[in-house]
């Protein structure tokens, strides 16, 4: 069967029932189109692999050799003299920083988020679910600068508090002591991870959202005709359903927490260098990213370089853990749905 | 980022950032206006030079350099003049790889190796120029101690309380030491919350420069760019003062117009010659009592902090231009010479008092002329 094309593979395989019709995988029919598609679908998979790989490669080669120089522990110092032919620093602080505004943004937003999505795709009425919708997503539009200034500014001298609540009912805890002695007022942990928490909301709304709205219907009705109450329904098959969604949207969304730069740099007051260590939230601190930008203006030497380069290689590792973790979760959890 | 767009921003987000941006793009747009007619029509006429010049350092300078530029540029049709605010040490080692043609910096060029470094700057300079690189003190920039206190209209410190406050040995307003020198004012009991710049700055440098040269029993720490006393960090001048701003019984070191531009009180400071109120004039004194580090048409100066010379303010940075005596290229050194020249010109100076720096004392002014005159 010749065509305009040139040849197609239809001409020359042929299956023992002599029927002409490839199969499958097989199914290409090796035309110019389909040839090209394939190729750039390739290239681009293959830009993305070369992207993270050089990106890392480049991170490590900066930063080996300021490691070589550190004279402390990278991981489990929290002392930062990065100038000087005896460097000391280490990430101990920016890590646990990075870390706790981000769960403390996750425990927020997810639920809030996992709810809201509910009562945009179950709960409101249609005239309103498709406006809230747009509202939502308005919100993933608004720059982080934004929210860096309204946190500081507005939103945060109405949070001291409800932080001093917090820490006189659960000072006993070290996460709630309040005693730290070094930062005064809303340039704290917790509140960068309230700020924080409403960065991501939208992500996590709107992600949880699409999916919630896929629910077979089937599922649903399923549910109702057996006589479950509408929290019944949605426990039993929409949030099922959704949870391999609502997973990989928490971390798309805390993608974004531990990578937020600007508004934690407005926000969080930094520490002095000697310092005492504290697990508590109400203290000040730098995470990874607010560090690098805050300094990077004065990045006169390659060590000193180095040595910010190397907390960011920490971050970029960081991230991909918390990724490839999700992927795990989420191909687990997809056996149980489908 | 250019001015055009800063313009723009500043305008859209309005009052959130009336603390942020007031001195930056708002600032020498309202000044433009009236000024450069006037720069040219007086006295010392611009002379004027074609071509385009390319600079970068200092963030402490950049809205008096920006004001410069635009008073020159209008001036001087065919002129173009790019600053980029990126820090000192990123001016000086673009000027150093023949990036720039000229760098602004807080400091002078290090005629001693820095540490953890063999090459010297001052040689790498030169080197690159092919001739001696001088060091020109342009602007000079008064840090203001601001506090937040309420009902404290008057505050007087002394170098070694001002130490003692900044290292967290007196914690309280009504601190003994604080009240001793102070009489006659009613002093709070709250806590002292001290604010300090969690990015490496000049303003720091200078800051415990002061404070060591004039407080050297009280503060032990070398001074530099990192703050090594205690309190609380915010990024960038904006931020410290509006974390004053927002804490009662809050302090910090920041510059003077953003002390100003927040009304924040500002503490006058008395060296062992009386209490001496934060002034151009004042500054003026303290930077005539200077002793020059450079030689001949170097004009690097070396501050004397613990000066006791009567009404001078002591705390303050100078930001130079640094340039090649003689430059490579000779139109660019010609249009170098002639913006130089306007920058340095008395009206110039006199109008960044306006912004919130302090001019040249008529001296050192005098000098600055002179050096620029012999550019070449």
């Amino acid at each position: 069967m010749p065509s305009i094309t040139g040849a197609s593979v239809v001409d020359h395989v042929r299956d023992p029932q002599g029927d002409g019709t490839p199969q499958g995988d097989r199914a290409s029919t090796g035309r110019l189109g389909d040839r090209l598609f394939g190729g750039t679908a390739k290239g681009a998979g293959v830009l993305v692999i070369a992207l993270v790989t050089l990106t890392a490669v480049f991170l490590l080669s900066q930063a080996l050799p300021a490691l070589s120089k550190d004279g402390a522990n990278f991981l489990t110092s929290t002392e930062w003299d990065v100038s000087g032919s005896h460097p000391r620093f280490g990430i101990a602080n920016l890590l646990w920083v990075t870390v706790a505004s981000s769960v403390i943004a996750m425990i927020i937003a997810v639920p809030v988020g996992v709810c809201v999505a509910l009562f945009v795709t179950e709960y409101s009425p249609p005239w309103l679910s498709a406006p809230a919708a747009g509202l939502i997503d308005l919100l993933a539009a608004v720059p982080s600068i934004i929210y860096g200034i309204w946190g500081a500014f507005v939103f945060g001298p109405h949070i001291t508090g409800l932080q001093s609540l917090i820490s006189k009912l659960f000072g006993w805890l070290p996460f709630f002591d309040n005693d730290t002695g070094g930062v005064s007022s809303s340039g704290t942990i917790f509140f960068i991870g309230i700020v924080l928490s409403i960065m991501v909301l939208p992500i996590v709304t709107a992600l949880s959202r699409e999916v919630f709205a896929q629910t077979p219907v089937t599922h649903k009705e399923g549910a109702l005709a057996l006589g479950a109450t509408k929290w019944e329904m949605i426990r039993t098959s929409v949030l099922p359903f959704g949870k391999p969604g609502v997973i990989s949207a928490s971390m798309l969304g805390l993608g974004r927490a531990l990578g937020e730069t600007v508004a934690v740099l407005i926000i969080l007051s930094s520490l002095a260098s000697d310092t005492k260590w504290s697990w508590s939230v109400f203290n000040g601190g730098e995470t990874f990213a607010s560090k690098i930008a805050n300094n990077a203006a004065e990045f006169d030497s390659p060590q000193k370089s180095g040595a910010f380069i190397a907390a960011g290689l920490v971050l970029f590792i960081l991230t991909f853990v918390v990724n490839a973790i999700a992927r795990v979760v989420i191909e687990r959890r997809k056996a149980f749905v489908e | 980022m250019n001015i055009q767009s800063r313009r723009r921003l500043a305008s859209v987000t309005g009052i959130a950032l009336v603390g942020t941006f007031a001195i930056s793009g708002c600032a020498s747009d309202n000044n433009s206006s009236a000024a450069p007619s006037a720069s040219g029509a007086k006295s010392n006429p611009v002379n004027c030079a074609k071509g385009t010049l390319n600079g970068e350092g200092s963030s402490a300078q950049k809205n008096a350099i920006e004001q410069a530029i635009t008073d020159f540029q209008t001036a001087c049709p065919g002129a173009t003049i790019n600053y980029n605010p990126t820090g000192s040490g990123a001016g000086i080692k673009q000027f150093i790889a023949g990036q720039v043609d000229f760098a602004g910096s807080d400091s002078a060029l290090k005629t001693k190796p820095a540490e953890g470094a063999t090459n010297i700057e001052q040689a790498d300079a030169d080197k690159a120029c092919g001739s001696p690189a001088w060091n020109i003190p342009m602007v000079t920039g008064p840090i203001a101690v601001a506090y937040n206190v309420k009902g404290v209209d008057k505050l007087i410190l002394t170098p070694a309380v001002t130490a003692k406050i900044f290292d967290g040995t007196i914690k309280t307003w009504n601190d003994p030491a604080i009240a001793a020198i102070n009489p006659g004012v009613t002093l709070p009991t709250t806590a002292i919350k001290v604010f300090f710049r969690s990015d490496e700055s000049g303003t720091t440098e200078n800051f415990t420069k002061y404070l060591s040269a004039a407080a050297p029993k009280d503060w032990t720490a070398k001074p530099g760019k990192k703050w090594t006393g205690k309190g609380e960090g915010k990024e960038k001048s904006a931020g410290v003062s509006s974390g004053v701003k927002g804490a009662e019984g809050g302090i910090t070191y920041v510059e003077w117009s953003y002390a100003k531009d927040n009304q924040l009180g500002i503490a006058q400071i008395d060296n062992g010659a009386g209490p001496v109120a934060l002034s151009g004039e004042a500054v003026g004194k303290a930077v005539s009592a200077a002793k020059q580090a450079g030689t001949g048409n170097d004009l690097a100066l070396k501050l004397d902090y613990a000066t006791k010379e009567s009404g001078a303010y002591p705390i303050l940075l100078v930001t130079y231009e640094i340039v090649c005596s003689k430059g490579k290229d000779p139109a660019k050194a010609t249009l170098t010479k002639a913006f130089l020249q306007s920058f340095a010109a008395a009206d110039m100076q006199t109008k960044l008092q306006e912004i919130g720096y302090a001019p040249l004392p008529a001296d050192i002014q005098a000098k600055v002329l002179t050096s620029v005159n012999a550019l070449s």
